[in-house]
């Protein structure tokens, strides 16, 4: 948490200089140029993570208190949630270098109090669409949508709605609208939640129909198809997990970045190439892999009980890795287009991906104690434990192992030497994998009361 | 079946559990009783190695717990709700531990049949997850689980609590049935004396982490144990 304080608040600091001096535009344009993104980003972003505070209201219920009290209580106390208290961090020093600067104070303040406005309108639009799927994807796909059209010089929402915030700060008066607007939400919000408070309709978790998953057909691979078939329905099933296929997808585009020239050329060192084919291919593996054996947390009792050796259950997850990384690498072979090389760069990526960083985030997996709760969504960013040395520690050679073995390789005999250290690495590791897991599996059983308290804690 | 040795379980300077020794035989119905705290969960966590004893060893079947993993084929157990898949339905968490028992698909539907009374029509072809289910009926599918694969040794925490009467009393005469083969060794924990002593040939009762009484159950043992209970 003060990890994500400490980034926001300097980012509010260091933003203004860097595209003020660095890209030569007026920053509050430039914020204002994007902040419909921001906004709409925001939105999902608090959609997929944020936790109702509608549940906890049930002990109230049957206490004396008036029934509007309890919705302003359970509204109003979403006000100090993060997500809110968060931008502060990165509006409050922004604004206090606009005015540091030289901007008028008073339209400075304007400005910031539609930006406080709109942050509170995304906390009450997440409360009235939340668990409404519909509404969400609507939302996602425009945004998306707008992304593609600006990304092709289609059309460029920034440019009609970049003038709308700056309004904002042009003449106080605009500001009123957000504000408006907020009031309207929190009135909507409010009646929704007044007519919904008994346990059997606004307070009942929504119970879905079960979906039914055909797998049968992966059953010819054995034991390790037993997991497999969990983890497919786990990652479905849960809003937590389906997340990790939406970053993967992400990811499988991040490349973009580096191949085209949207980053301003930053990128153009041919290592670069290693580290974007690391990234388009390991989506999956660094979001869903990362996270192993957590995933598991909220049953890891009965996977330690039941007939199962810590082996399969590793080789399952491997698989979930590999096939995961097989399946990003045939998604991203459009990267082809930008040239052989950056192909090649992909394919080392996979490889390496497959043959080292497979192994390193199971065995980093052995450290990670923090449980994750599937059914509901309360940590926003990851448990700090999540980010203990340790596992920082291994998450380091996953991206800078793989660019140095280029760096060195390239040294002997250029771009194509370099590409083969890396995948030849990666070979290796893949090689290696039963001496490797070996000691993965030893790891684990070291690890596993440790493991199973930590978990039970959180439950 | 189970044998215990020297076993002690300590968190910081209070004891937890203290067994010097014990022997369940193979084909006994063991029942324990005691009330919370008395280490119950911690004694049956430490037959499943989920805790480390912080002394002594508990051997299945000559198999330490500790050290070797092949004491899992022969054992189920269901303690909590941690045993459960939530987001499976109750027949996928069927399959799901019959495919790790090696029991097929067919063979797990045939098997379940024979539970269509205890389900009550409640847990089957439902179309609900279990995380959706209620307590007992959550109850139900963890128990039956622990049937499938005919598991020498069934561990079942607190089997009775949540369920209906209904359901209470047919778990009762499913235990006892359970208890006709001599093949198979059950542990059960309850806070309830009287279903203990109703299917369990053995009763031990834990008080403060150490083994009180150990006895056989005669028509006196619910009185002898009643009296205990209101010292």
């Amino acid at each position: 948490m003060l990890y994500f304080i400490g980034i926001f608040t300097f980012l509010g600091v260091g933003s203004f200089y860097v595209i003020d001096e660095d890209m030569g535009v007026d920053p509050l344009i430039f914020i204002n140029k994007y902040m419909v993104y921001g906004t709409s980003f925001w939105v999902v972003w608090r959609y997929f993570i944020q936790k109702m505070p509608v549940l906890n209201v049930k002990a109230l219920l049957s206490l004396p208190v008036k029934e509007n009290t309890i919705v302003h209580y359970a509204l109003g106390r979403t006000i100090f949630s993060f997500f809110n208290i968060s931008n502060a961090f990165f509006f409050v020093p922004f604004s206090i270098v606009l005015v540091n600067n030289g901007y008028p104070i008073a339209q400075v303040l304007s400005w910031h109090l539609a930006i406080i406005a709109i942050v509170f309108c995304t906390n009450y639009i997440n409360i009235l669409i939340n668990d409404r799927n519909d509404v969400f994807y609507a939302v996602a796909s425009v945004l998306i949508l707008f992304a593609g059209l600006q990304y092709y010089d289609v059309f460029d929402i920034t440019q009609h709605m970049g003038p709308v915030f700056d309004s904002f700060y042009n003449n106080p008066i605009y500001t009123l609208i957000p504000w408006l607007i907020l009031i309207l939400l929190y009135r909507s919000t409010f009646t929704h939640f007044t007519h919904r408070m008994y346990l059997d309709s606004g307070l009942q978790e929504v119970k879905k129909e079960a979906q039914n998953i055909q797998l049968g057909w992966l059953n010819r691979f054995g034991r390790t198809a037993i997991f497999v078939k969990n983890d497919i329905k786990l990652i479905l099933r849960n809003k937590r997990s389906k997340m990790t296929i939406w970053v993967s997808i992400g990811f499988l585009f991040y490349g973009l970045l580096f191949f085209t020239d949207s980053s301003g050329g930053l990128y153009n060192a041919p290592v670069w190439k290693i580290f974007a084919g690391i990234f388009v291919t390991g989506g999956f593996l660094f979001t869903f892999g990362q996270y192993v054996p957590s995933w598991d947390s909220s049953y890891y009792p009965l996977m330690m009980s039941q007939n199962i050796v810590y082996r399969e259950y590793l080789n399952a997850k491997w698989a979930m890795i590999t096939i995961a990384t097989l399946v990003s690498t045939a998604l991203g072979s459009f990267y082809i287009i930008f040239g052989w090389d950056v192909y090649a760069a992909i394919l080392t990526g996979a490889i390496y991906n497959i043959g080292v960083n497979g192994h390193l985030v199971l065995l980093s997996g052995a450290f990670i104690k923090s449980p994750i709760d599937l059914t509901s969504t309360t940590k926003p960013f990851g448990d700090k434990q999540a980010f203990n040395a340790k596992t920082l520690l291994l998450s380091l050679p996953k991206l800078f192992l793989p660019m140095i073995l280029y760096f060195i390789g390239s040294l002997f005999g250029g771009e194509w030497v370099g590409y083969m250290t890396v995948a030849f690495t990666g070979l290796l590791g893949f090689f290696l994998k039963n001496k490797v897991f070996n000691w993965i599996e030893t790891l684990y059983k070291v690890e596993k009361y440790k493991t199973l308290e930590a978990y039970k804690q959180n439950s | 079946m189970i044998r215990i040795e020297q076993l002690t379980k300590q968190y910081g300077e209070t004891i937890a559990l203290n067994v010097p020794e014990m022997d369940i035989p193979k084909g006994q119905i063991f029942g324990l009783v005691g009330n919370n705290g008395a280490g119950k969960t911690t004694l049956f966590s430490l037959l499943l190695d989920l805790i480390q004893a912080t002394e002594g060893t508990v051997t299945i079947d000559d198999i330490p717990v500790h050290s070797s993993e092949d004491w899992k084929k022969k054992t189920a157990a269901f303690l909590d709700d941690s045993f459960l898949i939530g987001y499976l339905t109750p027949e996928e968490y069927f399959y799901f531990i019959g495919e790790l028992r090696g029991v097929s698909k067919e063979e797990v539907d045939e098997l379940l049949t024979g539970y269509t009374d205890f389900f009550n029509d409640e847990i089957l072809n439902k179309n609900k997850y279990i995380r959706d289910l209620s307590k007992g009926n959550q109850k139900k599918v963890g128990v039956v689980a622990t049937f499938i694969g005919e598991p020498e040794l069934l561990i079942l925490d607190e089997p009775f609590a949540n369920l209906d009467p209904t359901t209470q009393i047919r778990l009762k005469e499913l235990l006892s049935e359970k208890a006709k083969d001599a093949n198979k060794t059950v542990l059960i924990s309850s806070h309830d004396i009287q279903h203990v002593t109703e299917v369990c040939e053995r009763i031990t009762v834990l008080e403060k982490g150490e083994i009180v009484k150990d006895l056989k159950t005669t028509s006196k043992t619910l009185k002898e144990l009643e009296t205990f209970f209101t010292k």
